[in-house]
Formats: structure tokens, sequence, C-alpha cells
């Protein structure tokens, strides 16, 4: 970074606070022109939290922004386009349904003097900015219709052709084929060049040394270092990143480990996942430990009967089951937590005593009508036994808080006799409170002999709590550790498709 | 201890009363039978309400099957249909001699079958309910305007037409038809495993399918029993038109939805109830009925009503906002 660029953003002692959470601690972050700025942490150490006070999404709780010097207030999106900053993800002006040069102009869509649309003029437009940056796209083509990839492009040209001066990129390559890679990189530095500052989030660590020239390190919402990426190496970036101790919190009783209950043999799906082999035994918390898109989210719900798969064979208590939808799963005593609650696991418009017995009505029931008093009690009985807090069984589950709404979801499961648990980031936007009590109740569930698959990609939290964790990467299974030979680092090499040398050798 | 008991009864309490707003719209219905009580006297009579009651109980009949639907996050643009077609089929089948028993029971499955035929493309084909449906309100209109040549159905047995007029200690029998359905349907919705699977899947689909519901089985079932009411109806309308009638029913979806909304049914689904519906049916005819023994302009009835849906919509909104 030469000192003559100019300073665009900076963020002065940025604190955020969340109900329970300290997301970030005094932060600063400055962004220059024609700088590609690498902004690495694992999940949870506030990289997105960051980025939502720059696009206007969030407010810091204390802290100043100022842009070309002069403090400024980001108060929502439209002041951060004003401000001409851009997140390509979450460009919130885009019409997928329009072409793409229509959406180059949308809100100042060119007129005659008739108020007719200038349709000629508008795609010969799109065509020259898109022709500038090598993008091979029609700009009379529906966004709907182009490739992931196209998109993700156009979407880039859009804020080339606004003029916007910081654009943000996080996890830019997640959907990328490597050819596609190379031509987004072509473009990022198309954009260093006429002095855009970009910000550049991603879990591939390889990518941050191939395109960014500094990078900052958060860890824990905390700022641990900046610094030029040439004074850096993978593992030296790896080792900021990780370097904690595992707290107290996930200290819980493990059981001993006899008897299988789940067993998965080749399982496949073309394109998504491939030769997934594992065991899970009664009492055992195994893990799956994947990055964005790992394929680990998909690997579950195909056990599950959630999602389909090419070939392989699931087995329970050594039996050959097919599932082939959740209920079938459920009939065999399986129970799926999904990540997002909200979309997946409640019905938030019914009360707590319904969503409690969700999947338990049939059990609770004769001839088809539900035995009200069973269904109330199984209600009163999770509420207790979990502590959820609510004003009582017929609250909507709406009105709960993160934490709570995640034991309704377990609740339904717990009502259900389940055996095998499979939780996908359990404590997703939880605070930490109720995150340990989450864990207390796995230490409950295992104790009582259920097996649990967490898929996670918090790895902290699945070093803390698995017996075993299996590293999925681009879907295939990269490696299986086990609790004595848990080590971070290696983790994330797996989990990057990294493998070193000197570790194969050893 | 006695804290816990308390609590509990009031949860029970709670449960059988429904979700605030189904209170609410009773409270309504009150007020406007005693406001139009004591403006006018005819109003309250014997004979004034049982009328009432009769006239109203035919859409009741609908609306109660059109909830079903809405709390499953659907619509049925097709009942209006669903009710002349089964009522052309009887008509048909009676006037050709056939039992009368056996010409209601068909007559009754085919507007199952039309329900269910309506269920299976939605779910199958991923084909949003308001296009279905408003498919079918033009099939079945079609059909049972092909089974008759346009022309109306008469010569019906004189026991059945007699049951348009048909008493039970002084009560209309069709009013009767329409309060047992009202119960029924309170029981399925409220005692039953189909019965909370429809709010489930209405409030969250994916979170009911990953729960393990049969998802498939309560959307199947949701628009048989749409059906199913809605040709109900159509017997019911047959016996009171004496006769076949493929125009009738016209009209009646849009009627259906007022009433379902008007009593607390959310059109996002996941909430709502029976009894909502039968206090919201009658809220509308209370308001036409008395406003008509008043003289009141009915166009201007009709503006009230609009106004009155609107209203409810808002109020249940503001509700909700204020977190109740």
């Amino acid at each position: 970074m030469t000192l003559e660029n100019k300073e665009i953003i900076r963020m002065e002692k940025i604190c955020k606070q969340f109900p329970g959470v300290q997301a970030l601690e005094n932060v600063d972050f400055s962004i220059y022109e024609g700088q590609i700025h690498g902004l690495v942490g694992e999940n949870g150490a506030g990289k997105s939290t960051l980025i939502k006070m720059l696009t206007g999404a969030l407010q810091p709780t204390s802290g100043d922004i100022f842009i070309d010097g002069n403090k400024v207030v980001i108060s929502d999106p439209i002041v951060a386009r004003k401000f001409k900053i851009g997140a390509v993800y979450q460009d919130l002006t885009v019409a997928k349904d329009l072409t793409v040069a229509e959406n180059f102009f949308l809100g100042q869509i060119p007129r005659n003097r008739f108020g007719i649309v200038r349709w000629r003029y508008m795609s010969k437009k799109a065509a020259e900015v898109l022709k500038e940056l090598n993008i091979r796209v029609d700009p009379n083509m529906i966004l709907e219709k182009l490739t992931a990839a196209q998109k993700e492009m156009v979407l880039i040209a859009k804020q080339y052709f606004k003029k916007y001066r910081v654009v943000i990129f996080d996890e830019p390559t997640a959907l990328l084929t490597s050819k596609d890679t190379d031509e987004l990189f072509q473009i990022i530095r198309k954009l260093k060049k006429e002095g855009v500052g970009i910000i550049y989030i991603s879990h591939r660590i390889e990518e941050v040394f191939e395109i960014c020239d500094t990078v900052t390190v958060l860890r824990d919402g905390k700022k641990i270092d900046s610094i030029p990426i040439s004074e850096t190496d993978i593992d030296g970036l790896i080792s900021k990143m990780v370097g904690r101790d595992v707290s107290d919190m996930y200290s819980i009783t493990h059981q001993s480990l006899t008897e299988e209950i789940l067993r998965v043999e080749n399982l496949s799906k073309a394109k998504v996942f491939e030769n997934i082999n594992f065991t899970v035994n009664r009492g055992e918390i195994f893990g799956l430990f994947g990055l964005v898109n790992s394929g680990a989210t998909n690997i579950a719900r195909a056990i599950y009967g959630a999602a389909r798969f090419d070939r392989g064979d699931v087995y329970i208590d050594s039996k050959k089951v097919k599932i082939n939808s959740p209920s079938i799963a459920v009939e065999n005593g399986m129970g799926f937590l999904p990540e997002d609650k909200k979309i997946e696991g409640l019905a938030i418009k019914l009360s707590v005593r319904h969503n409690i017995n969700l999947g338990s009505y049939p059990k609770i029931s004769r001839m088809g009508f539900v035995k009200g008093k069973l269904e109330v009690n199984n209600a009163v009985e999770q509420v207790e036994a979990l502590n959820i807090r609510t004003p009582g069984i017929e609250q909507t589950v709406m009105n709960l808080s993160g934490g709570n709404q995640q034991k309704v979801v377990l609740a339904k499961w717990l009502v259900n006799k389940c055996k095998i648990f499979i939780f996908e980031e359990p404590t997703a936007g939880i605070d930490v409170g109720a995150k340990e009590e989450i864990y207390k109740i796995l230490e409950l569930l295992i104790k009582k002999g259920s097996a649990i698959v967490m898929i996670s990609s918090y790895l902290p939290e699945l070093m803390g709590i698995a017996d075993r964790i299996t590293v999925i990467y681009e879907g295939r299974q990269m490696g299986t550790l086990s609790r004595n030979e848990f080590n971070e680092k290696r983790f994330l090499q797996l989990a990057s498709g990294i493998n070193f040398k000197e570790d194969k050798v050893r | 201890m006695i804290k816990d008991k308390v609590k509990q009864m009031v949860d029970g309490f709670k449960r059988f009363t429904g979700r605030f707003h189904e209170m609410n719209i009773f409270l309504v219905l009150v007020v406007l039978i005693v406001a139009f009580s004591l403006l006018n006297r005819r109003f309250i009579t014997f004979g004034n309400i049982t009328n009432l009651l009769r006239s109203t109980s035919i859409i009741g009949v609908v609306s109660l099957g059109m909830t079903f639907v809405i709390i499953s996050g659907g619509i049925d643009l097709s009942v209006g249909s669903v009710v002349a077609l089964s009522s052309v089929i009887a008509a048909k089948l009676m006037v050709s001699g056939i039992p009368i028993p056996i010409a209601i029971i068909v007559s009754l499955i085919a507007g199952a079958l039309a329900g269910l035929l309506m269920g299976v493309i939605i779910y199958e084909g991923k084909v949003p309910p308001f296009i279905v449906t408003l498919a079918g309100l033009s099939v079945f209109r079609g059909i049972a305007m092909l089974l008759t040549g346009a022309k109306k159905i008469i010569g019906l047995p004189d026991i059945f037409e007699n049951f348009a007029v048909q008493r039970f200690l002084g009560i209309p029998a069709m009013a009767i038809v329409w309060v047992i359905l009202v119960i029924v349907g309170v029981v399925i919705t409220r005692y039953t495993v189909f019965g909370r699977n429809i709010y489930a899947i209405g409030s969250n689909q994916e979170a009911a399918r990953l729960s393990g519901i049969n998802i498939r089985a309560t959307y199947y079932r949701v628009y048989t029993l749409g059906g199913l009411a809605s040709a109900i109806a159509g017997i019911l309308i047959t016996a009171r038109l004496a006769g076949g009638a493929p125009y009738s029913g016209g009209g009646y979806e849009l009627e259906a939805i007022a009433a379902t909304v008007l009593g607390g049914t959310s059109l996002t689904g996941g909430i709502g109830g029976m009894f909502g519906t039968f206090f919201g049916t009658l809220i509308i005819a209370t308001i036409s009925n008395g406003g008509n023994i008043m003289g009141i302009n009915p166009f201007v009835l009709e503006i009230i009503i609009g106004i009155l849906i609107v209203l409810a919509v808002v109020f249940d909104h503001l509700q909700k906002r204020r977190g109740i």
C-alpha cells in the first residue's frame, strides 16, 4: 500500500453490542483507493457485523466512521449507496426478472422527450461497461437466466457502472468454479486500477494471498492485526485467526462409545458430495465440519430424507433403512434441527404448545383425535425441563428469544423420543448464556444414549464438544479426527483443501 | 401450587376461546345485534332471526370449507362453481329417479373429488392455489353448464324440496345443518391431528415437512374438505331453489373469503378458526338483514361491509404489532 493513495473510509473504535454478546470491540479499519483489503476470521469473529456497519444494515453502538475525513452516519442502505459503498452479495437494487441493462439503470431509466424508454441507448451503454470489464454477457438477457457466476459479474459491473468507490465482496467465490474465479479476479484487479477500494472476505485463505494486498484479522470481535499480505504467510495467518483457549463453556462429560447406532455408506450425490462414509455410536457427538458451501449440510439433509441423494446406504441400529422423506426419518427415531429456525424449524405464528408437539401428534392421539391432556403435559414438561422462558405454553413462538426458540425446536424432538439428533449450526444467532444451556442439554442427551450429528462451520464449538469430527471440503471427506487428535490448524487446512506436504510426511 | 392450577385453567380457557380475535369478532356481532334490536323492533323477532339463519346457511357452509383452505395458507376461488356442479349433479340424478340419499352421496363425492383434484395439482405441480382454483372456477362452472345446457333442472321429489322450509322445534333445518357443520369444523381444527397439521403447514410448510408431518396428505385433505363443503352447500341450494341451477353460487368465493377474513383468519395462513368464520358470516348477514329492515340502501350496506373487512384486518395487525 503506497502512502499517496487516498483514504476513503476510516472506522475508529467501532463497538457493537448485541443482547448478551459483544460482537465488536474497539475495531479500527480503513480502506484506501485502489486497495484490496482482505478481512479474515472464523465464523462469529465479527466480519459481517463490521461490514454491515458500512452497508448501513447495522449501526455501531459506539465509534465513528469517516468518509474522506468527514464524520458520517450511515443510517441505512440508501445512505450507503449515496456514499458509493456497495456490497456485491446483497445488492438490494436487483430486479431479477429484468434485463441486465435495465438493472444497470434501475431508478434512472433513460427516456426520450415523449417519456418512452430508450432501450437501445440502455443496452448500448451496458454493453460498453460489460466489454470494458471483459464480461461476456448479453445486456438484453434477463438476469434470472444467467448462471450464478454471470450474475455475480453483472452485479460487479453494475457497481462499476455506478462508479462505486468501495465494493465489498463476501465469499464471492463460494459458488464459482476455478475458471470463473480467475475471471472474477481479473475484474477485481481492473476495479483496483480504477481506484476502487475493495474489501474482500473469504474463508479460502489461498485466495486472500492471491488477490489482497492488505489483510485484517478479526477474532472474537477484536482486531488482532492489520498487515500487508507480503509480511505474513498462510500458517501465520491461520495462527492469528485461531490462537485462543477453548473456554470452559464446552466442558461436557463425554460418554464411552461402543454401540453403533447410525452408519452411512458411500453416500453420493452428483456435484454435491461423494462417497461419504461414517459411523456414529450411541452417546457420541459426531461433528461434520466444513466451511460455507462445503456440502456438509447437504449430507446431513440427505441422511434425514429432506434432500435426495443418488446412491449409498443408511443403517440405523445396523439395519438398512430407506429414508426418502423426513416423515420416515422421524419414524426411525431421527430428529433434525435446521440452522434457520424461523424458516425451517418453527411455525412461529403458532403457540409453544403446538410447536413442541408438532412432530408427535400421531403418537398422542387416538383415531385422529389429539389427547389434549398429553399435549399440554408434553409442553409443560419440556418448558420446565429445558427452562424455556415463556409466559406460558400458549405464547406465540414469534415472541420468544432466539435461544428459547432453539429450545422449543429441541423440545419438539425430545417429546418425539428421538435417538439420533441432527443439528445444523445449533447455536447460530444465539447468545452465550443460551449456548451454554444448549450444550448442557446435549450433554444430557448423550448421557441417555442418544447420538448427535452436528454440522457446524464454527470450529471452536465443534472442537469443544464433539467426540469425533470429519472434515468436508467440496463434498469430499478430507479426514476424520478423534478428540485426542483435534488440532485447529489441521482442521482449517483440511477444510480449505490445503494439504501441506510436511504434514503428509509426518 | 394454586397459582399453577389457576394458570392451567387460564391456559385452558384461552385454548377454548381460541385466539383473542374470535372473542373480538363475537363482541362485534353482539353489539350489532343489540344495536339493530334497539333501532328496530322487527329485527329481533323469532321469524326474522330464523330466516336470517336459513338464508345465511349456504354461504356459511361454503365459508367453513374456505377457512380450512385459508388456514393452510391457500385460497379456493372455485367454491361457487363446485356449488353449481354438485347442485346440477344431485338434481339430475334425482330427476332421473335415483333415490335421494344416493343422489346426495354421489353429488358430495363429486364435489370432494373436484377439491382433491385441485389439491393434487397444487401440491404435485407446485402451482399456486390461486391459479389452480381460478381454473377450477372456470372448469367446474363449464361442466355444470354442459351437463344442463345452461338450464335449470326442475321437478325434484317433494320430500327433498320441502327440506328447504322444514323446521325442527321452529328452527330451519338448513340452519341446523350449518350449525352442526360449524361444530364439526371446530372439532376438526382444534381436536384432531389433521387440524393441527393444517395450522402447521399454513404457518411454515418447510418446518412442518422437516418435523415429519405428511404434508402431501394434509394438502390433499384440505382441498378435499373445501370441495366437500361446497358440495354440501350445493345440496342445500338445490333444495332452496327447488332445482339444479348451473348459475348458482356465482360470487360465493368472494363472500366466503370476506366472512373468513372478517372472522380473523389470516390470509397468509396459520392463524384463524371456524368460530371466527361463523361469527364473520353472521356479521355480514346481520348488517344486510338489519340494514334492509331499517330501509338503508343496500349499496350503502355493501360499502359498510367492505370498510368493516379492512378495519378487521388493520385491527388484527395493530394488535399483533403490540405483541398481544
